[in-house]
């Protein structure tokens, strides 16, 4: 249970520390010290399995469908990364306690701060790899946010931006990587791909795997061509460049490439993809620190070439050039991290970080001087300090290379100028900002010694390079040891730890790169002309012109497909749509199945011939909207009697009632509207789009015809042989409805309650002038409401209703029910409407329809919930037979309540939809008043 | 039979899509109407076409598939709901946008170029 702590603990942190930040920066500070001093505490029993080449494993399912588990492990790499990041963690809060101002939001910082250890522990202590990429995104979010804690910069918010597309192009590179790998494998346990290692070797895959494993890595870990992230990403606040940027997150590459190495590394490709991109990812970060004037643009240039080390060293592929690479993630974590923090101190008490201006330190702060200038020997690879024992091994395996011919040359060649040229900026580092004059011109002058408790990390870590530089065995033996155990699967080849190797030509090279890079140094001025003659490639500016360039792209792409046109939209769908259907329907071949066709009788032929005049006349005459109506009716109608012929007596009652009410809700609308559609498309057009409609026509017509023509099996017969017994009902329509299919139609109501409740929030407050006449000169009539109209549409009222009731109780056994008994009280009230003007009606029906649904909803949940008293799941129906005076047996199904649901919907959403539209124009009420003048 | 059904939802279908594509709104919700129509008939066929088989348990020899005609009972409702909502749209969309009822993205200003009235009158 201890690894998943150490890991949300941190998380907890940051959800405690924001309420600390009134407490002032020492609260804040120390409470968020706790997680890492828990962490550190829970996993310090484990350390007896650990040594020994032991597993820690602690497993949760969590999506066993998706292979995601909630597991962790805590074997000798993961426990070197979490000291890394625990202990480091600590030194940096303390530090920032003191970097950062009073004034500043420093809860945001340490919640971030804390957040960002949680998601660097779990990538470290994830043990599948599903869940290690879900923190793996983390860190670049939370660095995301590190970076730009400053927001009110513009260059911390452009470098924030940069770090985060880079390394999430890189996370979205990786984990199709991963993908990749848990499909050959079968697992995304990081057990079962480690054991996997010759199957995914010889995989077909394997190439592309590894790429897109490796641009995760390389994109994280800055490696050439993606390392200029880095350098911009220190615009950062110095403790978050210090942890973040040097230590840990930019180490997460690494780590990945030592945690893959036995199921990925060994191969030809593996070797060159990541040898060449270390080495070149070393040389270019060398080169470029030498000439930075920005104290941590040169130490961000000397990670870029410290990560292009170990990438370098991991790509050879021995096993002991991959033991030199762990060794040198901790030196490095180490002399870095102290550095940022001494170059940090040093921006605190001097207001700047250019070296032209701050010279001479040395007389105003001894104390960080002498730290600073310990841990930037131990960069250069200075003996007795830990930057030389890591360099020296790297050396060594730079000569056991074994490349064919001349090219046996490059690898020593590169680590020695590489060498070099770490000498040269280190010399720089020192010699410029404590040495070399005076100072220039500092903002804050003149400097002072820092607090005392800001020196205390620098101190502790360059003790440590002390210590392993001294007394490696000691110091760090046995967490090398287990590191590279679990790295390289517990092959573990012979190395020896210790401070001198004799005279031999690793030193050699040490000593050619000492005297080289303290020539270059002293040469200096050559160097920087010979430099200042190139143009300087600006990154960002490069950068953000391809951003932009994509973006354009995006956004004219954009602009051409969505202009703002529907009918474009449209007729690219329909377009596509018969595009991608002509092909399948053509391979399946079928003009008339085996059934064949019936005959035809001449009452069917003579409907047909109607509907197929009037579907296509409301085409042809569409500008004339009212004659389109018109047309349009007539299909519906003939739509209901189509149903009527072909056994679908519900079918048939449902349409001829929506009809009703569609096209009375279509007129309403045409009043307000031009009664006329102008002539404005070219005929081209016109004709582009008679040729669409017609091949949608035609493809629907053959595709109907096969359909119709095939023989087929349904499902029904469960239906039609338990409606009865098990529902009690004869209609069996309606008992799909209400009983075996009752939760679809729940939606679909609730649906229809939705919709109308969409169209009275968007007719609110909306005014609309309809026309003065219909466009063509005439008036509106003055006789709006009808005398005749009225006397006929008031008595109707009962008997429709009465209707409507039969029809609602027959339902469940005779042609009826819930839907159509409401469409047909909705039709009844509408016309009253219609009739009596908008005023009278509500005078006298003065019901708020949204009740109505809400009241429709409530039954039907009711009726389903009601089961739940009797222990059946949601919606189970029951039904009895009561016998009645009069009307003799009749049977009452708990349907009855649900369809009883379904009726009130139907009419509360059917009148709320007209009356919302029929109460837009003022118009209408001076009218109905009118009337009631009259009258 | 099957052919003059096939030919009546191809009918829907062409009337439909022709509409659908127009530049006005009104055109384009009754070509949607129409097109449900189309749709309802299609859904509704899949189940066969039968003659006197009303799926009322007792009323007849064989039944037709009452599935299908469950299925479409609800689709008809809830496109009277679409048909509704888009109409009410459109509505909506002509009193903010000064009464311009086009729905191909065009600027109102150019729609009342001579050339336009002069056809839309040539119409009239």
């Amino acid at each position: 249970m201890s690894l998943p702590l150490v890991v949300l603990l941190p998380f907890l942190g940051a959800l405690a520390a924001p309420l600390f930040a009134q407490g002032g920066r020492t609260a804040i500070a120390v409470i968020s010290c706790v997680p890492a001093i828990i962490g550190l505490a829970a996993l310090y029993p484990h350390w007896a399995i650990l040594a020994d080449g032991g597993i820690v494993q602690h497993t949760t399912e969590w999506l066993p469908a998706l292979g995601l588990s909630f597991s962790f492990r805590l074997d000798g790499l993961s426990l070197l990364f979490t000291l890394l990041i625990l202990i480091i963690g600590l030194l940096i809060i303390l530090y920032a306690r003191y970097y950062l101002k009073p004034h500043e939001n420093v809860g945001k910082f340490y919640a971030l701060l804390l957040c960002f250890k949680g998601s660097m522990l779990g990538i470290v202590l994830s043990s599948n790899l599903l869940l290690m990429m879900v923190f793996w995104e983390l860190t670049s979010l939370t660095s995301f946010l590190l970076i730009s804690f400053w927001t009110h910069k513009k260059d911390a918010r452009r470098g924030a931006r940069m770090a985060l597309a880079v390394t999430g192009g890189g996370g979205l590179a990786l984990l199709a990587g991963i993908l990749l790998i848990g499909n050959i494998v079968g697992s995304y346990e990081l057990e079962d791909v480690l054991a996997a290692g010759d199957l995914i070797k010889n995989h077909s895959m394997y190439p592309v795997a590894l790429t897109l494993v490796l641009l995760g890595a390389f994109t994280k870990s800055a490696q050439f061509p993606f390392h200029f992230w880095l350098p911009h990403a220190m615009q950062a606040p110095t403790p978050v460049s210090a942890y973040l940027h040097s230590a840990t997150m930019v180490k997460a590459g690494v780590f990945l490439m030592a945690r893959l190495y036995p199921a990925l590394a060994g191969t030809e490709q593996w070797f060159y993809m990541v040898s060449f991109t270390g080495m070149a990812t070393l040389l270019i970060g060398a080169y470029v620190a030498m000439f930075k004037h920005d104290l941590k643009g040169l130490l961000a240039h000397s990670t870029v070439s410290h990560l292009g080390l170990i990438t370098l060293l991991f790509g050879m592929g021995t096993h002991l050039a991959a033991v030199a690479a762990v060794f040198h993630v901790i030196n490095h974590a180490i002399f870095k991290a102290s550095l940022f923090m001494a170059a940090g101190i040093i921006d605190h008490e001097t207001g700047t970080r250019d070296m032209r201006r701050i010279n001479g330190l040395w007389r105003y702060m001894p104390h960080t001087a002498t730290l600073a200038m310990v841990a930037a020997a131990s960069m250069a690879g200075v003996p007795l300090l830990n930057g030389f024992l890591s360099k020296e091994m790297f050396f060594a395996e730079a000569l056991e290379l074994n490349l064919p011919g001349l090219w046996a040359y490059l690898p020593p060649l590169v680590a020695t100028l590489a060498g070099i040229f770490a000498v040269a900026y280190s010399a720089r580092f020192i010699h410029d900002v404590f040495f070399n004059g005076r100072p220039v011109n500092l903002p804050i002058f003149p400097p002072h010694e820092p607090p005392r408790y800001m020196k205390i990390p620098v101190e502790i870590l360059v003790f440590a390079c002390l210590m392993v530089g001294m007394f490696p065995a000691f110091s760090v033996g046995p967490l090398l040891y287990a590191a590279a155990s679990a790295t390289l699967g517990g092959d573990v080849p012979e190395y020896q730890l210790t401070v001198a190797h004799g005279f031999n030509l690793p030193l050699l090279m040490s000593f050619v790169a000492f005297i080289g890079g303290l020539l270059m140094y002293t040469q200096r001025q050559r160097f920087f002309d010979f430099h200042a003659r190139f143009k300087e490639i600006d990154e960002k500016a490069v950068f953000e012109a391809i951003v932009s360039q994509i973006s354009d792209t995006a956004h004219t792409v954009t602009a051409y497909i969505e202009n703002g046109s529907l009918q474009r939209y449209a007729m690219l769908l329909i377009v596509s749509v018969i595009a991608v259907s002509v092909l399948p329907l053509w391979d399946l071949g079928i003009a008339i199945g085996s059934n064949g066709l019936s005959p035809v009788d001449w009452p069917t032929l003579i409907g047909v011939a109607i509907l197929v005049v009037a579907a296509l006349g409301t085409a042809a005459v569409h500008r004339d909207r009212f004659f389109a109506l018109v047309l349009l009716s007539v299909v519906g109608l003939l739509v209901a009697l189509g149903f009527a012929r072909f056994s679908a007596p519900d079918l048939a009652m449902t349409q001829l009632s929506v009809e009703v009410v569609t096209i009375v809700l279509l007129m309403l609308a045409l009043y307000y509207m031009p009664s006329w559609t102008p002539f404005e498309t070219p005929k081209g057009h016109r004709i582009r789009d008679i040729l669409i409609a017609g091949a949608a026509g035609i493809g629907m017509t053959l595709i109907t015809l096969a359909m119709l023509t095939q023989p087929f099996t349904s499902i029904s017969e469960f239906f039609l042989e338990n409606s009865k017994p098990g529902a009690g009902g004869t209609n069996v329509v309606n008992v799909i409805l209400v009983d075996f299919r009752g939760f679809d139609t729940l939606g679909e109501i609730t649906v229809l309650g939705i919709a109308a409740l969409g169209i009275y929030a968007m007719l609110r407050h909306v005014d609309l002038t309809p026309p003065p006449g219909d466009g063509q000169g005439h008036p509106w009539t003055r006789d709006a409401y009808p005398m005749m109209l009225q006397q006929i549409a008031r008595p109707m009222l009962p008997l429709a209703l009465m209707i409507s009731a039969y029809i609602f109780l027959r339902g469940h056994n005779m042609p009826g029910g819930g839907f159509i008994a409401g469409l047909i009280t909705a039709v009844a009230l509408i016309l009253q409407y219609i009739a009596s003007g908008m005023s009278w009606t509500q005078d006298r029906i003065s019901i708020r329809y949204h009740n109505v649904i809400g009241l429709g909803l409530l039954f039907a949940l009711i009726a389903g919930a009601g089961s739940f008293a009797f222990g059946y799941p949601f919606l189970t129906s029951t039904f009895d037979y009561v016998y009645w005076p009069v009307v003799g047996k009749f049977e009452v199904a708990s349907a009855l309540v649900f369809d009883l649901g379904v009726y009130l919907t139907v009419i509360g959403a059917t009148l709320l939809a007209l009356t919302s539209v029929g109460r837009l124009s003022p118009h209408s009420a001076i009218k109905s008043t009118n009337y009631k003048e009259g009258s | 039979m099957e052919l003059a059904f096939a030919v009546v939802i191809g009918a829907l279908t062409a009337s439909g899509v022709y509409l659908m594509l127009r530049a006005r709104t009104f055109p384009v919700v009754v070509g949607l109407t129409m097109l449900s129509y189309g749709v309802n008939l299609f859904l509704f066929s899949s189940g066969r076409l039968a003659t006197g088989g009303q799926p009322i348990i007792g009323s007849a020899e064989t039944y037709s598939d009452p599935l299908p005609q469950a299925l479409v009972l609800t689709a008809i409702v809830i496109g009277f709901a679409m048909t509704a909502f888009v109409v009410v749209l459109s509505l909506r969309s002509l009193a903010d946008n000064d009464n311009d009822d086009h729905v191909n993205g065009r600027v109102p200003e150019q729609d009342s170029t001579p050339q336009d009235q002069e056809q839309e009158g040539a119409n009239t």
